[in-house]
C-alpha cells in the first residue's frame, strides 16, 4: 500500500494562535501561500491528515473575540465567523430572525462535529455539498471580509465562483456574514434528500419566499449537491413570482429546473437522476410553502 | 498575546508545551503542533479509553469533551485544545456520571468488542444532558456518526432509551 495515499498523520507544521483580526492576517500574509486558518477544523484536519494539503503554518483563528457573537444590526443579523453549528440550533436569535439557517442546522453533519464546525468555515470552504453555503444565496446574506486592503462586504451571488472558489483571496478571512432579518410576510422551507442521515446530500434545498396576500412576491431557490457551487434556481423562480402555490405553478418550477441545473457525470448519481430528485424535492417543497411551511 | 514571530516556521518539528485540564487534573506535555488530540492523550498520558479509528472525522470512536462539548479527538490538534477542559471516558466513568448508562449498556449487550462504546457513552450522556426524553428517533439522530461494526445499533438506542426513562422516573439527576 502507499503510505502517501493513505495517512492519516498530517505533515509537520508550525502552530500559531492569533489574538486578533490583524495579527491573523499578518501571519498569513508573511508565510506567504503556505499558510491555512483553522477554525474548527472539522474541514481542514482529515485535509490535512490525508495530506491533500500541507501547510508550513496554521493560523487559529478561534481565540479571535471580534469573529464571534449574534447580533441585530439595522436590518440584517450579524452572525460571527467563528458561530457554531451547533449554535444555529440553540441561539434564540437565529431561530427568529435566521429561522432558515435554524432549519438547515440539523441536516449539518453529525453532533458532534456541529459542536466544533464554524459558519464561517463552512461558507469559506464552499463545499458544493454543504447547507450553509446555499442557504446564504437563499437568504441574500453578504459576506463581510477582511484583508490587507481592509474590509468589504460581497454579496453571496457573487462570492461562490467554482468548485471551491470563491471571493475570498488568499490570506483573506471571513469576519461575519450578515443576513436580512427574516420578516412576518416571509416564508422557508429547507429539506434534503441522502442515503443515511448526517451524510451529504445526493440533492438538497432551501429557500426564501415573500408573499403578498396567497401570491408570491419574491422568492429565492437555492440548491446544493447539484453541480460544482451552490446554485439559485433562477428559471423555477421566475415561474413562480406573481402566482400562487398551485399545482400548475409548481409543475412549471418543476419544469424550469433543466434550465438551472446542470448536474455533473456521476457513477452512482447520474445527471438525470439528480435533476429528478431536484424535481421531486423541489415539488415537495413548495406544497410545504404554500401551506404556510 | 505576542504577534507573529516568523522564526517559528522554521521550528514545525519542535515540540510546544501545551496545558489542560483532564478529568480534573491539571497537566502539562510537550507535543508536536502536528499530534492530534487522540494521539496526546493515549501515547503522551495513556488514557487508552479514547480510540483511534479511521483518524479522519468519520467514525466516531474518539470522542471526548472539550470544555463540556463531544467533539472528535482526531479533529483537533492538541496545541489547539492549550488551556482547555477535557473529560474523557476515563474521567466519566470514575466520576460515576455515566455509571447508570454503563449498567445499562452491559444488561443489554450493547457492546460486543468495546472498540465504539467510550464514544457511544460520551454521545449518549450529552444527549440526555440536553434532551431528557428523546425519542428513538433523536437517539439514533445523536448516533448517526458513530460506527458499531458488532451490534447493529438496536441495544444501544434500547439502553439509553431505557436510561432516559429511568431518569426521568427517578427524578432529576
Ligand atoms: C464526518 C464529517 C461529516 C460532515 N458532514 C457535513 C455535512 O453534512 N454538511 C456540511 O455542510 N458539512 C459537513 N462537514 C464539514 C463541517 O461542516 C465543517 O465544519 C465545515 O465544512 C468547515 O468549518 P470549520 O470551521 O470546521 O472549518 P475548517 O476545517 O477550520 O476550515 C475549512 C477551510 O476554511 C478556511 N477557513 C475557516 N474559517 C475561515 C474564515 N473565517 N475565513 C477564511 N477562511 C476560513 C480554512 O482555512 C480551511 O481552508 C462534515 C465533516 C465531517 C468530518
Ligand atoms: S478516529 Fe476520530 S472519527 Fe474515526
Ligand atoms: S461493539 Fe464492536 S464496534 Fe461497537
Amino acid at each position: 500500500m502507499d503510505f502517501e495515499e493513505t495517512a492519516v498523520k498530517a505533515r509537520a507544521f508550525s502552530y500559531f494562535r492569533a489574538a486578533t483580526i490583524d495579527q491573523a492576517l499578518d501571519a498569513h500574509a508573511r508565510a506567504g501561500d503556505d499558510a491555512r486558518f483553522i477554525a474548527g477544523g472539522q474541514s481542514l484536519v482529515p485535509a490535512l491528515s490525508l495530506r491533500l494539503q500541507a501547510p508550513r503554518l496554521l493560523i487559529d483563528i478561534t481565540h479571535i473575540a471580534e469573529l464571534r457573537g449574534i447580533g441585530r444590526e439595522g436590518a440584517y443579523l450579524r452572525i460571527g465567523a467563528l458561530t457554531r453549528h451547533c449554535e444555529m440550533l440553540t441561539e434564540p436569535l437565529i431561530a427568529e430572525f435566521a429561522p432558515l439557517l435554524h432549519a438547515a442546522a440539523p441536516f449539518v453533519a453529525h453532533p458532534a462535529i456541529r459542536n466544533r464546525g464554524t459558519f464561517g468555515g463552512s461558507v469559506a470552504l464552499a463545499d458544493p455539498a454543504s447547507e450553509f453555503p446555499a442557504m446564504t444565496l437563499a437568504l441574500d446574506a453578504e459576506i463581510e471580509i477582511a484583508g490587507a486592503s481592509g474590509r468589504r462586504r460581497v454579496r453571496a451571488d457573487e462570492f461562490f465562483i467554482d468548485l471551491f472558489e470563491t471571493a475570498l483571496q488568499p490570506g483573506e478571512l471571513i469576519t461575519a456574514i450578515y443576513v436580512p432579518l427574516f420578516k412576518a410576510d416571509q416564508r422557508f422551507v429547507f429539506d434534503e434528500l441522502a442515503r443515511r442521515r448526517g451524510d451529504y446530500a445526493l440533492v438538497g434545498c432551501g429557500m426564501l419566499a415573500t408573499f403578498a396576500s396567497d401570491r408570491i412576491d419574491d422568492i429565492r431557490i437555492s440548491f446544493f449537491s447539484v453541480g460544482n457551487r451552490p446554485t439559485r434556481a433562477k428559471a423555477a423562480e421566475a415561474a413562480l413570482i406573481g402566482f400562487g402555490l398551485d399545482a400548475e405553478h409548481i409543475a412549471a418550477a418543476q419544469a424550469a429546473l433543466a434550465g438551472d441545473l446542470a448536474p455533473p457525470e456521476n457513477d452512482e448519481v447520474p445527471p438525470a437522476m439528480r435533476l429528478h430528485l431536484a424535481r421531486v424535492l423541489l415539488g415537495r417543497l413548495l406544497g410545504r410553502l404554500g401551506e404556510g411551511a | 498575546m505576542r504577534g507573529f514571530d516568523e522564526t517559528l516556521l522554521d521550528e514545525a518539528d519542535e515540540t510546544v508545551r501545551v496545558r489542560f485540564v483532564v478529568n480534573g487534573r491539571k497537566v502539562a506535555c510537550e507535543v508536536a503542533p502536528r499530534e492530534t488530540l487522540v494521539d496526546c492523550l493515549r501515547d503522551k498520558l495513556e488514557l487508552t479509553g479514547t480510540h483511534a479509528g479511521c483518524e479522519m472525522g468519520a467514525c466516531g470512536a474518539c470522542l471526548v469533551q472539550v470544555d463540556g462539548r463531544a467533539v472528535h479527538s482526531c479533529l483537533m490538534f492538541a496545541v489547539q485544545a492549550d488551556g482547555a477542559r477535557i473529560d474523557t471516558i476515563e474521567g466519566l466513568t470514575d466520576s460515576g456520571a455515566i455509571a447508570d448508562l454503563q449498567a445499562e449498556f452491559h444488561r443489554r449487550n450493547a457492546l460486543q468488542c468495546g472498540f465504539c462504546t467510550p464514544s457511544m457513552l460520551i454521545n449518549a450522556y450529552e444527549l440526555l444532558s440536553q434532551v431528557a426524553q428523546p425519542s428513538r428517533e433523536q437517539i439514533r439522530d445523536a448516533l448517526s456518526g458513530n460506527y458499531c461494526r458488532c451490534t447493529g445499533y438496536e441495544a444501544i438506542v434500547d439502553a439509553i432509551d431505557a436510561v432516559a426513562k429511568a431518569r426521568s422516573a427517578g427524578g432529576a439527576r
